[in-house]
């Protein structure tokens, strides 16, 4: 027979942003059957993908995975951590096995540790684009065989199944690639036969940890799950979880609040309803989720480029007046001096970018006020070119001439420009684009997928 | 007849966010059902003036009003992906300002 209720603490909104020590505690003294922790998103823009960089620093990173790994041990439950490293690529996961085994050794903790690589091969989502296994959603760029193969990385983003293949294994703690933040958090309800409906919406409404509730830092909930659905509280005592803060929560990001697409099918929050058991916990029920075609999101990201910007400021009133076409005059100097010294024009390989911060950088075309003057201005150069060198020999030549360039109010050599640094220049390193809004059509919710366990301590 | 206020004024929270990195979504959240149905029955953020103000097809937008969260969600494409070059805002956060200034009958 079924546990009536299952319980989870979701400890904080993303692992390595902090939570407070007494609100785990709380959490443990409830005693969850599985915490869960998220450690990855996109939105942070496509670098973290494109490079396998980690967002968060291992210092973060250690402090929280030592005090979940801790309260784990205390409790005997599952702990599951998802889209390790930001990206959810194959090195962020053996980044983060690496500190899980370093601090297993100095708490001398024992558990079985589980991994789950999501990372793609380019060739084999080339094959599977060429036999019509890779469909686009809605708005995808277009994409050919080589937009995949220029991919410096690309995830498929698991859903649940493959996390219960390792609990049904008695993993202990489970190193997700790039999951669904949702499935971390549905993995053992579901395993446990529990209604998706509502598994689904708690999980959707714990992921990012006590965003859900009245309070904006980052800290844990805790939720409960039964057959006909679930209720959440904070673990900070002055936090709450209203009717309010939790359906509040369901648009957070989301661009349709109501259907959100799982690998398995969409949550329906449509019918939900959520009412108040007390001050500080709420409990919601009435969501639906209606099972679909099998599909995995692609995440992709392929190098855009180097880049050197250089930051400035004017305050001359004179040049103020007449920035855009000072601007525009020097960028034909610039034309020539690229086409002299490198043979290149501005467009192709090179890329150069100024916004005038003050004055529509922010809103670009948008922007209702384009007019509006400041009495100042911030130039930001961005130069884009296919090395470093190249991107770097072309930012000196244009912060130098643009920081003399006349105007015909003054007579002689002027310095129009305030650079705060020396050198003005600053080697951004690469520079990265997104490339996929895809989904693949997997033979099995674990075919994408790679497992690897070990006895950790 | 009373004094028209602006949404920012009225709102408690308006946000822009990225929805993913091909999608952009706006949140005006209100303080009280009496301010929520203030806007919704002013209907002047409609879907024409947000296509208008985004410069953005009608049939790209999705708009729901959402009485549980006493909020006005709104969102669409993007208009470049995420952190393509001569990306301005990286997380959309400050893609909001036209609607503080709409006026609420």
């Amino acid at each position: 027979m079924t546990d009536p209720r299952i319980s989870l603490i979701s400890p904080t909104g993303a692992l390595g942003m902090g939570f407070l020590d007494e609100s785990l505690e709380r959490g443990i003294a409830l005693k969850p059957d599985v915490i869960a922790c998220d450690a990855g998103s996109t939105d942070s823009g496509p670098f973290y993908l494109g490079s396998g960089t980690p967002k968060m620093s291992r210092r973060a990173i250690l402090q929280d995975l030592r005090r979940l790994l801790l309260a784990r041990d205390r409790l005997k439950v599952p702990l599951i951590i998802g889209s390790c490293g930001t990206s959810g690529v194959d090195s962020a996961v053996d980044w983060m096995r690496k500190m899980t085994l370093e601090i297993a050794k100095e708490e001398g903790l024992k558990f079985k540790l589980g991994r789950i690589y999501a990372e793609q091969n380019p060739d084999l989502i080339a094959d599977a684009f060429k036999s019509g296994k890779i469909d686009p959603l809605p708005g995808a760029p277009e994409i050919n065989e080589q937009t995949i193969l220029n991919c410096s990385h690309i995830v498929a983003m698991m859903g649940h199944e493959p996390i219960v293949h390792l609990l049904e294994k008695q993993c202990d703690v489970i190193l997700c690639g790039r999951a669904s933040d949702t499935a971390l958090f549905s993995a053992l309800p579901l395993m446990r036969g529990f209604h998706p409906g509502p598994v689904w919406h708690c999980a959707k409404t714990i992921e990012c940890g006590a965003i859900c509730s009245s309070i904006t830092r980052a800290d844990g909930v805790f939720a409960e799950i039964d057959d006909n659905g679930f209720s959440v509280e904070p673990l900070a005592l002055d936090a709450s979880c209203t009717p309010l803060s939790l359906a509040s929560h369901t648009l957070y990001e989301n661009a349709d609040p109501f259907l959100i697409r799982e690998p398995s099918g969409t949550l329906d929050t449509q019918n939900a309803n959520y009412h108040a058991l007390s001050e500080r916990k709420t409990r919601v029920e009435g969501s639906v989720f209606r099972p679909e075609r099998y599909t995995l999101k692609l995440e992709g990201a392929a190098l855009s480029g180097f880049q050197t910007v250089a930051i400035g400021g004017v305050r001359d009133p004179y040049i103020l007046a007449r920035i855009d076409s000072w601007l525009t005059e020097m960028k034909v100097f610039f034309e020539e001096r690229l086409q002299e010294l490198t043979g290149k024009t501005f467009g192709q390989e090179v890329r150069l970018d100024i916004s005038q911060y003050g004055r529509n950088a922010v809103m670009g075309d948008l922007e209702p006020l384009p007019q509006e003057m400041p009495h100042e201005i911030g130039l930001l150069f961005t130069i884009t070119a296919p090395d470093q060198t190249l991107a770097n020999d072309v930012a000196r030549f244009v912060t130098h001439a643009a920081s003399h360039w006349p105007i015909p109010e003054w007579k002689g050599f002027i310095s129009g420009i305030a650079f705060p640094f020396s050198p003005p220049e600053i080697d951004r390193g690469p520079s990265y684009r997104f490339t996929l809004n895809h989904v693949l059509i997997p033979e099995t919710p674990l075919s994408a997928f790679r497992f690897a366990e070990e006895q950790a301590g | 007849m009373r004094n028209s206020v602006s949404l920012g004024k009225l709102a408690q929270l308006i946000r822009s966010k990225n929805a993913g990195p091909f999608w952009i979504t706006f949140d005006i959240v209100f303080e009280n059902d009496v301010d929520f149905e203030r806007v919704v029955s002013a209907k002047v953020l409609t879907k024409e003036w947000i296509s208008g103000t985004y410069k953005i097809p009608q049939d790209s937008l999705i708009f729901v009003e959402i009485p549980e969260a006493r909020a006005i969600k709104f969102s669409f494409p993007r208009p470049r992906i995420q952190g393509d070059l001569g990306e301005t805002d990286m997380y959309s956060g400050q893609q909001y300002a036209p609607l503080l200034e709409l006026q609420i009958s």
